[in-house]
């Protein structure tokens, strides 16, 4: 703040001229700022050709029986969507997306809100245990699957030899082989990387709330659980509310860690770690057929409309306060 | 500080009492100790002999510690200094480029006023509600058919245009509606007075923005810079899409195929591992509390 040079001169106050109405006062105006489109004009050409644009061409393109390859592609109307609509492997996509989302996002949740409770005094050590929770969150995303696939090693890997020598298991478990625990396992890694952001998310919402309520609970009797629940809590729920919302869209979106840990695997009907986007990239991109990922890329647009509009419904009230 | 000095020996008065707190400690210990184990394992990993790696039980500290799994990884046949290189300039640019046009933006959706002025603002929010998926395939296309690049003729057919190149990585990226909503809302809270007295000065509007807009809003820049450098350092999905030569490989997607390619060079994979974490941990010990700090001036804090 204090390299800016600032002069002692207080501003006089001018006078705000009302914008005169009517096309010719708008037009003055637009002329008279014409430096503030100028300052936009790259950011609005870079969203409407990779923004407005390509979701115009994309829907273009889901009309179309698009393959990158072939030179023809026919106009088919619906049949791309009709046949989302009928794809088992789409809709099986989409629940693994929603159990790998629910199943990493909650636990996640809690257990950072419960380090958060644990970290909000006064501590020696916050910024050291914030940083070695918060480790996960910062390791890509790719090396964290890395990690992870090398843990899950049936022969050599961390999490079998801690089971077998805890006698918990008595033979080493296939986990990324596994059609019933390959998703689970990507779930666990999916917490990991998750944990140490909801809870520096969840500090910043312990701190905002007022210390004399709870001053006012001790005082009235209210154990810890009491106060957590009647105080705490109901206090940070816009806090909880927006870290459901947030990574709700971020989980819908997984594509690396399926992309290193199992490839969509292991291998079966649908297979049962496939993610819609793993999925529609398999559809565009390995197979190139462009108009049937690009309808169902709506499909998903459409199913994910109401949580994305939550989230824009959230930003409008920022901006407004 | 002084106020801290002196509620200092109250509160370790007060600790004393209190057993809980040691079980708090112990807790979050514990916790700790979990969460950086796999972490630290491939740090060890990193340095141990393939043989060593393949043993069982598994070895938490190295017995003969070598430097060779980074130097084999370098020599591995890949282009692995390009890689890195590769990650360095695409995350680099577009940081550098988010930083400038989200921050010009933003700038006049905070401070100035002009026709058209919300609608814009409010489209771009809007934006912010596409997944991202979406726009992947058109996009994909649309860079297919950039004239007069990759072979392509001024209609814009005969190569692949942008695709396979840093264009294509980083053109599409080079704004984005995140980085606006977060350095608006910072720049919303700069006292018009600020702007005013530069104005009087005789400064234009991109004075005023260069010299008292920017330097103010240097922690929501900081925070910014950070959480875009770390996606894009650790992008996978578009360089994946994009990026066909192994010589454009960023080091996140050449990992992903290397050890795809070759599963049993644990020792290799994970010296890899430790090099594409290492910049991002360096950054965030650095930066820990513009980090922290930024998740909350960005408006997660709810």
């Amino acid at each position: 703040m204090a390299q800016v040079a600032v002069p002692g001169t207080r501003p006089r106050p001018q006078p705000r001229k009302k914008p005169r109405r009517g096309l010719r006062g708008v037009l003055r105006e637009m002329r008279r700022e014409w430096t503030a489109y100028l300052f936009n004009a790259p950011g609005i050409f870079l969203f409407s050709t990779f923004i407005l644009y390509a979701v115009v061409v994309s829907l273009w393109i889901s009309l179309h029986d698009w393959d990158l390859i072939e030179p023809d592609r026919p106009f088919v109307g619906l049949d791309n969507y009709r046949e989302v609509m009928g794809d088992g492997a789409f809709w099986a996509a989409i629940g693994h997306t929603i159990y790998l989302t629910l199943g990493s996002v909650i636990p996640a949740m809690a257990i950072g809100l419960a380090l958060a409770l644990l970290l909000n005094t006064q501590m020696r050590a916050l910024g050291l245990f914030r940083a070695l929770y918060y480790l996960p969150a910062i390791t890509p995303l790719v090396i964290a699957a890395i990690i992870w696939k090398w843990v899950y090693n049936a022969d050599y890997g961390l999490a079998n030899y801690f089971l077998l020598r805890l006698h918990l298991i008595d033979e080493p478990v296939q986990w990324l082989g596994s059609k019933h625990l390959a998703m689970p396992s990507v779930i666990i890694m999916g917490i990991w990387i998750s944990v140490g952001f909801n809870m520096i998310v969840y500090l910043a919402g312990l701190q905002a709330v007022p210390n004399e309520l709870y001053e006012a609970a001790e005082v009235d009797g209210a154990n810890a659980w009491q106060r957590f629940r009647r105080i705490t809590f109901p206090l940070i729920a816009p806090t909880t509310f927006f870290l459901l919302i947030v990574q709700s869209i971020w989980g819908m979106q997984a594509f690396d860690q399926i992309f290193v840990m199992t490839s969509g695997g292991p291998p079966g009907p649908g297979g049962a770690t496939t993610t819609v986007v793993y999925y529609l990239w398999q559809q565009g991109f390995r197979f190139f057929r462009m108009g049937y990922a690009s309808a169902m890329a709506y499909t998903l647009f459409v199913l994910l409309f109401v949580v994305s509009f939550v989230q824009f419904r959230y930003y409008l009230k920022q901006v407004e306060r | 500080m002084a106020a801290g000095a002196v509620a200092r020996p109250a509160a370790r008065a007060r600790r004393r009492v209190r057993p809980g707190r040691v079980l708090r400690y112990a807790i979050l210990t514990v916790g700790g100790v979990l969460f950086v184990a796999p972490f630290l394992y491939m740090v060890s990993s990193s340095f141990q002999p393939l043989s060593e790696i393949f043993s069982y039980p598994p070895q938490w500290i190295p017995t003969n510690p070598t430097l060779d799994n980074y130097i084999g990884f370098f020599r591995s046949g890949h282009q692995i200094g390009r890689w890195i290189l590769n990650s360095t300039i695409t995350a680099g640019s577009i940081t550098a480029a988010q930083l400038f046009f989200s921050s010009l933006m933003a700038y006049t959706f905070a401070k100035r006023k002009f026709p058209g002025r919300d609608l814009f603002f409010f489209l771009l929010l809007a934006t912010m509600m596409l997944p991202a998926p979406v726009t992947v395939v058109p996009n994909y296309l649309i860079l297919k058919v950039v004239p007069l690049f990759g072979g392509n003729n001024l209609g814009g057919v005969g190569g692949h245009g942008w695709l396979d190149s840093y264009w294509g990585i980083i053109v599409p990226n080079l704004v984005n509606g995140f980085g606006i909503f977060l350095l608006r809302q910072y720049m919303k809270s700069i006292p018009d007075e600020m702007l005013d007295a530069a104005r009087i000065d005789g400064a234009g509007h991109f004075r005023i923005y260069w010299k008292v807009v920017l330097p103010l809003s240097r922690p929501a820049l900081a925070a910014l810079a950070i959480f875009t450098f770390q996606f894009w350092w650790a992008a996978l999905f578009w360089p994946l899409i994009v990026v066909s030569s192994p010589q454009l490989y960023t080091l996140p997607l050449g990992l992903a195929l290397f050890q795809e390619q070759n599963r049993t060079v644990w020792n290799l994979i994970m010296a890899g591992s430790v090099l594409a974490s290492l910049p991002l941990i360096v950054v965030f010990l650095l930066f820990q509390r513009q980090f922290v700090r930024g998740i909350s001036v960005s408006g997660l804090k709810g």
